[in-house]
């Protein structure tokens, strides 16, 4: 079963390009990762899968809808964290899921939900009295409220702190406990290591590797030799790892002498991501 | 029909819970009128006591300030913070979420219109209107054409900073100009700025309506400039209004 279908998705603004023809599909109940740096097209992308923005080009498909006729229907299956957004702060949290409920035909029972995000002990805390962390689990409690099949998520720990994001990771790893069907965008490499299932990372508009992230590591088969000779760093990346070691070890037992710090690196998610990105993120 | 009593529902709980709005838009006009009321006892205006004149121009006030600025405020800080943004991806309805607000404006509106009398007659004998239900339809009317004006101007406010500042400087000065407090003596170059204006004829609508129990069609002219103001800004909002921050 699928959730979204993206075939051939365009989208420019004043004549610049932000998406560029890219294609992918998310099964119901996957955590799909759209990875990528700032200005990649993630936020584009996924707000014309929420249906706030029409699209130039390419056919897309969300729960069987087009998210472009932006049906109530369509509205009532969907829940969405946006990257940023206040909330009433005069409310209690309680209140506020209860307005947002309202809204839905079958709402889930508010005090589950509240619960679920973790803000029993906030329940009749005014809003602007809430951390900056507890307002993204309300913000997340009141995408839950209406009991959506698929949960949007734009950069949902961006400005936390280690702790924050731990928490937050915990919350949407109970969202795939739920069965829903999750889109996250991220510039966070971890992250969506963390969380998704599949990723797609996103470089200027375009679709630049599609995969587990597991598959991000094995892209590259090269492996990089490091040791020190009079004391100087030999460093040097091969496909064969296996056979220039085995020369290496050997010339040097020959010659009785230690490598130094000899050391064999596969290279790490991280310089598969900026490898993938030319090198040009962080 | 639910949905619509629930916006409603939500649309006052927000609107008494923000100290702000409460304060400025409800009691500040009943504030003013205890104020200035208080001077202008014993006086008459064009051939009325003058309190009753100061009545029926803090009524217009009223209306100015709950639909024009509050409705104006509301919407641009609710657009910025990202709240009508939010609010657009669940199943809510558009026509719906204004309906809501436009209704509950009335109720704040009338609400405030009866303690405006309740209070005139209590503390400097003023008159309970001559046609009551002149008066209602007017309070509705009102409430109508510049909540019209107030979503126009909010589709032209960029920044949520700004949003009180913009609102304020047009709806003082037609405030003064149009009777709200009292004076009614300006030269004619402001007396002409006036009468372009909405709030000027609604305050002689109310003066017509509540001391000469005229019915509001008395003066089709006065209704129908309020009513045009009202419907530009209407037309202003479908064209340029956004449910998404300008700033960021």
């Amino acid at each position: 079963m699928t959730a979204i279908s993206v075939r051939g998705l365009r989208k420019s603004y004043d004549g610049v390009e932000a998406v560029r023809g890219i294609d992918f599909e998310v099964a119901v109940g996957e955590v799909f990762g759209l990875l990528g740096p700032n200005g990649a097209g993630k936020t584009t992308t996924v707000e014309i899968l929420e249906g706030y923005r029409p699209r130039d080009g390419g056919e897309v498909s969300v729960l069987g809808f087009d998210p472009g006729k932006a049906e109530r229907a369509f509205r009532e299956r969907i829940g969405v964290v946006l990257q940023s957004s206040e909330l009433w702060a005069g409310l209690t949290v309680r209140e506020i899921h209860r307005v947002f409920a309202g809204y839905y035909q079958r709402p889930r029972d508010i005090d589950e939900v509240i619960a679920l995000v973790g803000l029993d002990e906030k329940k009749d805390a005014r809003v602007k009295t809430l951390s900056g962390g507890q307002k993204r689990r309300l913000d997340l409690g009141v995408a839950l409220v209406g009991d959506p099949e698929l949960v949007f998520l734009d950069e949902p720990t961006t400005g936390f702190d280690p702790a924050a994001r731990r928490n937050a990771w915990e919350l949407i790893r109970s969202l795939r406990a739920l069965g829903k069907t999750v889109l996250l965008t991220t510039h966070y490499l971890d992250e969506a290591q963390q969380l998704a299932d599949r990723v797609a990372v996103l470089r200027a508009g375009e679709i630049v590797l599609l995969g587990k992230p597991s598959d991000l590591t094995g892209a590259s088969a090269k492996a990089e030799i490091r040791y020190r000779q009079d004391g100087e760093l030999v460093s040097f990346e091969t496909d064969e790892p296996t056979r220039v070691l085995n020369e290496l070890t050997t010339a040097a037992l020959a010659e009785g002498r230690e490598l130094e710090g000899l050391e064999v690196r596969r290279p790490s998610l991280e310089d598969v991501y900026l490898e993938l990105l030319g090198e040009e993120g962080e | 029909m639910r949905l619509f009593f629930h916006q409603v529902r939500s649309e006052q709980l927000t609107f008494w819970r923000n100290r702000e709005s409460a304060i400025f838009l409800f009691i500040f006009p009943i504030m003013l009128f205890l104020l200035l009321g208080s001077f202008y006892t014993g006086d008459t205006i064009s051939g009325y006591p003058a309190v009753d004149v100061l009545l029926a121009g803090m009524l217009g006030y009223g209306a100015a300030n709950t639909g024009f600025a509050g409705m104006a405020i509301t919407l641009v800080v609710r657009r910025e913070f990202g709240i009508l943004k939010r609010l657009r991806s669940t199943p809510l309805p558009a026509a719906l979420y204004f309906a809501a607000a436009l209704a509950s404006t009335l109720i704040v509106f009338t609400l405030q219109t009866v303690v405006l009398y309740a209070l005139g007659r209590l503390l400097y004998g003023t008159s309970f209107p001559d046609s009551a239900l002149s008066v209602a339809f007017l309070v509705l009317f009102g409430a109508v054409s510049f909540t019209g004006l107030g979503v126009g101007l909010a589709s032209l406010i960029r920044s949520a900073e700004g949003a009180s500042a913009v609102v304020n400087v047009v709806l003082l000065p037609m405030a003064f100009l149009s009777g709200s407090f009292g004076v009614r003596d300006y030269p004619a170059v402001l007396d002409a700025v006036a009468d372009a204006l909405p709030l000027k004829h609604f305050i002689e609508l109310v003066i017509g309506a509540s001391l000469r129990g005229e019915a509001p069609w008395h003066d089709l002219g006065a209704v129908a400039i309020v009513a045009a103001w009202g419907a530009g800004g209407a037309l202003l909002a479908a064209r340029r209004f956004t449910w998404e921050p300008r700033e960021r």
